[in-house]
């Protein structure tokens, strides 16, 4: 049995200084068997998978045993190493975009690999560049060898990474987050092809992911680490169906549940759009007629009462921001937009700026959405002290810790910076800083999909009970369909900017009518 | 306009700061430079023809700020007094005392007593000698170091907000802006700077004002380009999109959220701004076309080391002045541009800069 352990951590330890990021970690990996390791971000994850690589900055401590295939790693030279990374162990990053070298074409990217290893060059290393691309399933695979990495799509360079993994057969693959930075369609296609891969290679894969789903459909066993510590370790219908430790049930629960609250069935429409569509205009060669512009969303109809919140699903480049941002007004569009009875679609200058107040947006990440520079009362005050500029500063404090208080934050936090939250409190500030303007309609962009499970889930409640308390309008745009599910009434498909399917949340999700939504919904994992 | 609940500096220039005075050279230079151009700035007071205080038949009087004419002490002429006069300077001396500045000549006094024909060697009575005119080098030198510093802020001040201005401008609200802008600054930084003041002092006589005019015309350029790009990175941040969904209006939202990261940028061009003011006031002066003739000038004190080879203490004094001036400055500016770098973070501190980093250091709060 033991023959047949690849790659194996005993007592296995990382410190930055004084601060222990990895304790005692134990783990085995075996031939053609997944190991999924799990946690939320900072949990030691990454680091791990890193340091016992040996690719960790010199001010790191690895301590503890390491071991591939009975070679011990912890004492290996420099020139040692060089030989087993990217021959005998193969790393897929997070991140396709970055990860390949954008001066070379795809056949010297891969062939780069062999020729190190294998000696391989000229004919002969591009021929197995093409046996590899065929491998990971590249469409046009001579075509391919001769491209650069910006003419892929995210997809299509997440499989030119893991060409460059396999193509020395490796016996341990790494796949740090692989189907992250990826569309959810695309994200199946990928773990299918790695499951695949494993199978005819034999290799033994560990898996790195936060995201429970992708665990339970494509590891056999799992490792579930919280801050540094190993939580619980086990196949996956074990841990998942019978969970030992306290922190496994806080994140099997994390899914986000639940349902939003029963909609007034006369309730008023509060938003209404008639051929809303946004096109920007494409730049005008020299010499050559201007091409027809781009349209990121399509003319479309758009209607949502008070109190009710329309969910808008699609993938990247759907247009879900842009249609938010034209019914915001913060992006040129034409069409009709009738905003409680007004038509906000001509105001301009003064007048616009005024009925801002009324609706208002959550942005998506809850790093670059607030003021480095401003203390949090700032922050939050900030649209405040505009539209009512007859405030006095008492009134204005009074109303900062009244919103504060309502989206759960000590009142004592106002005088703190940004940096001192993490990244969920950052984002209740976000919604504070929106709800001071008692607005009626909030666009939430992706709120929580830069958001720990855990804290999503916490993040969904209180929207839910915001909305339920104010009888608030939601606008709430993600490609989390198990999100969506929870925070909307109904919901709309985008695709290429148009409307695929629109109608009622769960009936979309549970028989969905066209085929894309179908995929959505397989790829989301959605029980029932 | 800045209104702030809590008084005080924010945590990241608090790290600036950390990082500033943990940088020895910088922070020498500049206590070196603030003291140097603070004893400058009361150069009245160190080098001057006139006594500070004095007493005449037991009245004080006090020349520096009031004009006596020389009837007062005993004199046949309606004119100002000159304290430096035999005749005045024994009338007082006898009837009551003077109190001198350390040095007794100002920047034009001509100096009638030399033991050597001007220009006059370094004597007891002259600490760096005196020029070919019989002017004290030493009380030059700092009439014109404050001079060339004045001159200096007061042109980076100038081409400071021209340039925030101007950029800022063009690159919060980009495209036609941007586009006509950015052609006619390229145009505008074509014309040849120097020529144009060559050519203006043949037709005006140039004093400080016409130089720093001239000049300020052209300064800004350089910056509009930094400020530029930064407003057209900052401007699509999403705090900055969350302030214009709050409805806050442009010139609120450029001064409040876009300047602040647009300044760190701008702030470590300033120092080489001011070095370049210098050195262009410096080489106009050398040159003859700057200041008009007697002002106190560096430029003018090179030119006349360059004329006067046989009198080593002009040249070499203007040499370590505007050497000693210009390092100081470059140090202060590689300390401000170490100071907002952000990957400084990890520069070794000074263990004194602990307390002021602990903010930083704090585990965020956490969630749960």
């Amino acid at each position: 049995m033991s023959a047949d352990i690849v790659f194996s951590l005993h007592r296995f330890s990382i410190a930055f200084g004084n601060m222990k990021v990895v304790d005692n970690l134990s783990l085995d990996i075996r031939r053609g068997e997944t190991l999924a390791l799990v946690g939320e971000s900072g949990s030691g994850k990454s680091v791990s998978a890193l340091g016992a690589m040996g690719l960790l900055p010199a001010s790191a401590r690895v301590s503890g045993e390491r071991r591939l295939s009975g070679t011990d790693l912890s004492t290996l030279t420099a020139t040692k190493w060089q030989g087993i990374r990217g021959n005998q162990v193969g790393f897929i990053f997070q991140e396709p975009m970055t990860s390949l070298n954008p001066l070379h074409t795809i056949a010297k990217q891969i062939g780069e690999t062999l020729r190190l290893h294998q000696g391989l060059t000229g004919r002969a290393a591009r021929e197995r560049v093409r046996e590899l691309l065929v491998q990971v399933k590249l469409p046009r695979p001579d075509e391919l060898l001769d491209t650069w990495p910006h003419q892929l799509s995210g997809g299509q360079r997440q499989r030119v990474m893991i060409a460059m993994a396999i193509a020395n057969r490796p016996r341990l693959l790494i796949a740090d987050e692989p189907t992250t930075a990826l569309d959810v369609t695309v994200q199946q296609d990928i773990l299918a092809l790695l499951a695949e891969l494993r199978e005819t290679h034999g290799m033994a894969m560990l898996f790195i992911t936060h995201d429970l789903n992708l665990v339970r459909r494509h590891a056999d066993r799992v490792c579930v680490l919280y801050r540094g510590q190993v939580q619980e370790t086990g196949p996956v219908s074990e841990v998942f169906n019978h969970p030992q430790s306290d922190y496994t049930r806080t994140l099997l629960a994390a899914e986000p549940e639940g349902r939003p609250a029963h909609l007034v069935p006369s309730a008023p429409a509060l938003l209404e759009t008639r051929q809303l569509e946004v096109a920007f205009a494409r730049p005008k060669r020299l010499f050559s007629r201007r091409r027809p512009p781009f349209v990121a969303v399509h003319p479309l109809d758009l209607h949502l009462q008070r109190g009710e919140t329309l969910g808008i699903v699609g993938e990247s480049g759907s247009g879900k921001t842009t249609l938010a941002m034209a019914i915001l007004r913060l992006t040129g569009s034409t069409g009709e937009i009738t905003f409680a009875g007004d038509r906000i679609d001509h105001l301009k200058g003064d007048h616009l700026r005024k009925r801002r107040g009324d609706f208002q947006i959550v942005f998506q990440d809850p790093f670059g959405s607030l003021s480095p520079r401003m203390p949090v009362a700032d922050i939050v005050s900030e649209g405040l002290r505009f539209h009512q500029p007859e405030l006095g500063s008492d009134d204005i404090l009074r109303r900062v810790t009244r919103a504060l208080q309502e989206v759960g934050l000590p009142a004592d936090c106002s005088a703190r910076y940004p940096h001192e939250f993490s990244g969920g409190q950052r984002q209740r500030i976000a919604i504070a800083r929106a709800l001071i303007l008692e607005p009626q309609l909030l666009v939430l962009d992706e709120p929580t999909s830069a958001l720990d499970r855990t804290v999503q889930k916490q993040l969904v409640e209180l929207l839910r009970d915001v909305q339920a308390r104010r009888g608030l309008s939601y606008l709430f745009i993600s490609h989390d369909l198990a999100v969506v599910r929870a925070m909307a009434h109904r919901v709309m498909v985008l695709k290429d900017g148009a409307v695929v399917e629109q109608g009622d949340c769960e009936q979309v999700l549970h028989s969905p009518r066209s085929g894309y939504t179908q995929a959505l919904v397989d790829a989301a994992g959605l029980s029932g | 306009m800045l209104w702030r609940f809590r008084s005080g500096l924010s945590p990241i220039t608090r790290r600036r700061i950390a990082v500033f005075r943990g940088n020895r050279r910088a922070r020498w230079s500049l206590w070196l430079f603030a003291l140097l151009f603070a004893i400058s700035l009361g150069a009245e007071f160190i080098a001057n023809d006139k006594p500070i205080v004095m007493q005449y038949q037991d009245r004080w009087y006090a020349p520096m700020l009031v004009d006596y004419p020389e009837t007062e002490f005993g004199g046949f002429l309606p004119t100002t007094a000159d304290y430096r006069d035999d005749f005045v300077h024994d009338e007082i001396a006898s009837n009551g005392w003077m109190l001198w500045p350390p040095i007794p000549f100002s920047y034009d006094t001509l100096d009638r007593n030399l033991s050597h024909p001007a220009p006059s060697p370094p004597t007891g009575r002259h600490w760096l000698g005196t020029d070919d005119q019989g002017r004290d080098v030493l009380a030059r030198v700092i009439y014109g170091f404050r001079l060339s510093v004045v001159f200096a802020l007061v042109l980076t001040a100038g081409s400071l907000v021209l340039g925030v201005v101007v950029g800022g401008i063009q690159g919060y609200f980009g495209g036609k802006v941007d586009l006509i802008g950015q052609r006619f600054t390229e145009i505008w930084s074509g014309l040849p700077v120097l020529f144009l003041l060559i050519i203006l002092a043949s037709l005006v006589e140039p004093n400080l004002w016409w130089l720093l005019g001239i000049m300020l015309l052209f300064s800004w350029l350089g910056l509009v380009d930094i400020v530029r790009a930064e407003f057209l990175r900052a401007r699509n941040l999403e705090y900055v999109r969350a302030a214009r969904a709050l409805g806050l209006p442009s010139h609120l939202i450029m001064w409040r959220h876009v300047l602040p990261n647009a300044m760190v940028a701008t702030l470590t061009f300033i120092p080489f701004l001011f070095t370049g003011a210098i050195t262009t006031l410096t080489a106009l002066d050398f040159l003859g076309f700057g200041l008009p003739p007697g002002s106190p000038s560096l430029g003018e004190l090179v030119a006349q080391g360059k004329n006067n080879l046989q009198a080593p203490w002009l040249g070499i004094t203007a040499f370590i002045t505007l050497s000693l001036m210009l390092s100081l400055l470059v140090f202060i500016g590689e300390g401000l541009r170490d100071a907002f770098d952000p990957r400084h973070i990890l520069a070794p501190m000074q263990p004194d800069t602990e307390t002021s980093m602990a903010p930083l250091t704090k585990e965020p709060a956490d969630e749960r």
